[in-house]
């Protein structure tokens, strides 16, 4: 049996683009776990694929859009949740996911990921969040913590880090959860969730860059990296998402937020229904 | 839902931007996302009263990158959608004009051109963004651009735009301007059954044989939208015929570069529009487009009240430009007068194609328009020369 025989006897398999494999991720980068959790979740829920859409941006993670065997979009750098917005809003009966990284999301996104939030436009946001541009060989991003090493940052990074899980609650998200990538069953219960919930929903994974990232701050071999971050990490469900900053010492994780409101659509929908009683005389 | 609530039938005193709104609605339009900017907002606050009334979805997103981003992704879903802006939207919507064309969506954008550049002068009406709408977004690429002259093209070259971004599965660009756009007049509105609309084209395979990005004869792949089974990859790498990156493969960015050029060009045809007035015997041609075709008509009529012997083309296509009818003109005539309100844009395609033909070129800039008598006066020296 070859290698790609094999592969698509494994029971996950049909979530994805076999042919397309092997993926284009380093040994030791956490996407692939990411993308393992996120295909599980899809089986354990049984999603309809055809149903089904992932949008992603540009970056390492970005590539997940086209691994997936569903409708998938790979869009400009930093508009993945724009166009989701689009395919969402023309096409309501799909699910929507965007899965990208804190790059693309935050910093030449962060305006569309405030304002999806803000609007409550359902979809699900994964960000894994690698503390760099990884695709790019590894230069300061919005999450890279201050004091990092990175090729824009040769003497050490001067920018505060966004606190994401405080960022996505206070424009509105209404589910925030943080998970490393070594909390695998629970960052797959975690997407499960946010898939199944209405409204705008965000996931940030805290993942290894082992060849770019870790190596500059000498975070050592990557499976190290996973396990430090997990060791350091706090279960904290509930918790004051503002005070959840990540540090050296410690990451909380857990979910955040798990609130209900109207979504756009839902807001959408209720608006439509009154204009067309209004035009039919009533 | 009734026709006759998403096709306003009838004789109406119109603005352009509600026109070109009405145009949208009746071509099918669906899906809207905009964001406000002067001279265009109109053509929103017009969606986002009629939308929900047929039954399409306004959205206002939180910019023009997202606004494009957006229409892209409803197109992909299956709807007909639109965004309109000006020179400031239209600069940042270029990133995705590119993720359009390399997708091969159809989407149609209007650019209700204002004097630039920069913020230049939001409410006054200029035609400064011809050649952007051209060579805005990087790379090679074909597109498709109109130039209304009236309220009434407002809605009918809005309507012309989405069947030929459906046909071609290209961006297509209504480039108005901010004198047209607020321009009040007559609109005559027919009924829903004399309006033709097109629709893009779909596979005829089932999903297992379905190659998402494998041309047909008129180098135009057939689309599957979101959530009808086929479970298409699209990107903005360059790719194969199955939509998946190829990013180093020369022979595969070839090919498909060199499609995106040829839809539009081998298509150029039957996609090209222009108007012609009293060229059959005609010496000294105006070649107008837009709003400055009205004033070269009027200057043109002068022409021949003197005796000189004048002509107008208008163009009514402006991208892909009409090479060969201002090719077999210039063959003929004796000079060319190219009245635009910028600083040259379109002129220089004129001059590329007319060769030896004398170009005079009329620039206009500042927020008035040519008056009539100005063309005539520059007819009236080229016949003399």
């Amino acid at each position: 049996m070859t290698a790609m025989q094999e592969f698509k006897r494994h029971p996950l398999a049909k979530y994805l683009r076999v042919e397309r494999f092997p993926h284009i991720w380093c040994a030791g980068c956490g996407d692939g776990i990411i993308l393992n959790c996120f295909v599980k979740a899809l089986d354990d829920l049984g999603i309809d694929m055809n149903k089904f859409a992932v949008v992603s941006g540009i970056g390492c993670i970005g590539r997940a859009a086209g691994y997936i065997a569903c409708d998938s979009f790979h869009t400009t750098h930093g508009r993945p949740i724009a166009l989701a917005t689009g395919v969402k809003l023309a096409n309501p009966k799909l699910t929507v996911a965007v899965i990208s990284g804190d790059g693309d999301l935050f910093a030449i996104g962060g305006n569309h990921f405030i304002h999806a939030a803000r609007r409550n436009v359902d979809m699900t946001v994964i960000c894994s969040n690698n503390f760099n541009y990884g695709m790019t060989g590894g230069q300061s991003g919005p999450t890279t913590p201050l004091g990092s090493y990175t090729t824009t940052t040769p003497y050490g990074d001067i920018e505060h880090p966004f606190n994401l899980v405080h960022l996505a609650a206070a424009a509105g998200a209404v589910y925030v959860a943080r998970w490393t990538v070594l909390h695998v069953k629970r960052l797959t219960e975690s997407i499960k969730k946010a898939l199944q919930k209405k409204g705008f929903k965000f996931i940030e994974v805290i993942s290894p860059c082992p060849e770019v990232y870790g190596r500059r701050n000498k975070l050592g071999k990557a499976v190290d990296t996973m396990m430090k971050y997990k060791q350091i990490s706090e279960i904290r469900h509930g918790y004051d998402p503002a005070k959840a900053e990540i540090t050296v010492e410690k990451i909380v994780v857990g979910e955040f937020v798990d609130i209900e409101k109207p979504t756009y659509g839902e807001l959408l929908k209720k608006q439509f229904m009154a204009v067309q009683q209004k035009l039919k005389g009533g | 839902m009734s026709m006759q609530r998403e096709v306003l039938t009838g004789k109406h005193l119109m603005q352009g931007d509600v026109a070109c709104a009405e145009g949208a609605i009746a071509a099918g339009c669906r899906f809207f996302a905009g964001y406000p900017i002067t001279p265009a907002t109109e053509i929103a606050e017009r969606m986002a009263r009629r939308m929900i009334e047929v039954g399409g979805m306004f959205v206002q997103m939180e910019d023009e990158l997202a606004s494009m981003a957006a229409i892209i992704g409803a197109s992909w879903a299956g709807a007909k959608a639109m965004t309109a802006t000006s020179g400031p939207g239209f600069s940042l919507m270029q990133e995705n004009i590119g993720l359009a064309v390399m997708t091969e969506t159809p989407c149609v954008v209007v650019n209700v051109m204002r004097g630039a550049p920069s913020t230049g002068q939001p409410t006054e009406g200029a035609q400064q963004d011809v050649m952007q709408s051209r060579w805005g977004s990087h790379g090679d690429y074909g597109v498709i651009a109109l130039a209304p002259a009236s309220v009434q093209e407002m809605f009918d070259l809005t309507i012309r735009c989405f069947n030929l971004a459906e046909v071609y599965r290209v961006p297509t660009f209504l480039l108005a301007d901010g004198f047209t756009g607020h321009l009040w007049e007559r609109v005559v509105i027919p009924s829903p059954e004399e309006i033709e609309t097109v629709q893009r084209k779909k596979p005829t395979v089932p999903p297992d044989r379905y190659i998402p990005f494998k041309p047909d004869d008129d180098l135009v792949p057939p689309m599957a939208c979101f959530g009808e089974g086929y479970r298409v990859h699209v990107t903005g790498l360059t790719h194969d015929e199955y939509g998946y990156p190829k990013t180093t493969d020369p022979q595969i960015q070839h090919k498909l570069v060199n499609r995106l050029c040829n839809k539009i060009n081998e298509n150029a045809d039957k996609i090209i529009m222009t108007h012609e007035f009293m060229l059959e015997d005609a010496e000294v041609v105006v070649i107008a487009y837009g709003i400055p075709s009205r004033s070269s008509l009027n200057a043109v009529r002068k022409a021949r009240k003197t005796g000189i012997k004048a002509g107008l083309l208008r163009l009514v296509t402006v991208w892909p430009f009409p090479e060969k009818q201002v090719e077999e003109l210039s063959n003929r005539v004796k000079a060319i007068v190219v009245p635009e309100m910028n600083c040259g844009q379109v002129v220089r395609e004129v001059e590329r194609v007319a060769k030896e033909t004398p170009v005079h070129f009329l620039s206009k800039i500042g927020g008035e328009l040519h008056s009539p008598s100005e063309i005539f006066r520059v007819i009236r020296r080229a016949a003399k020369a």
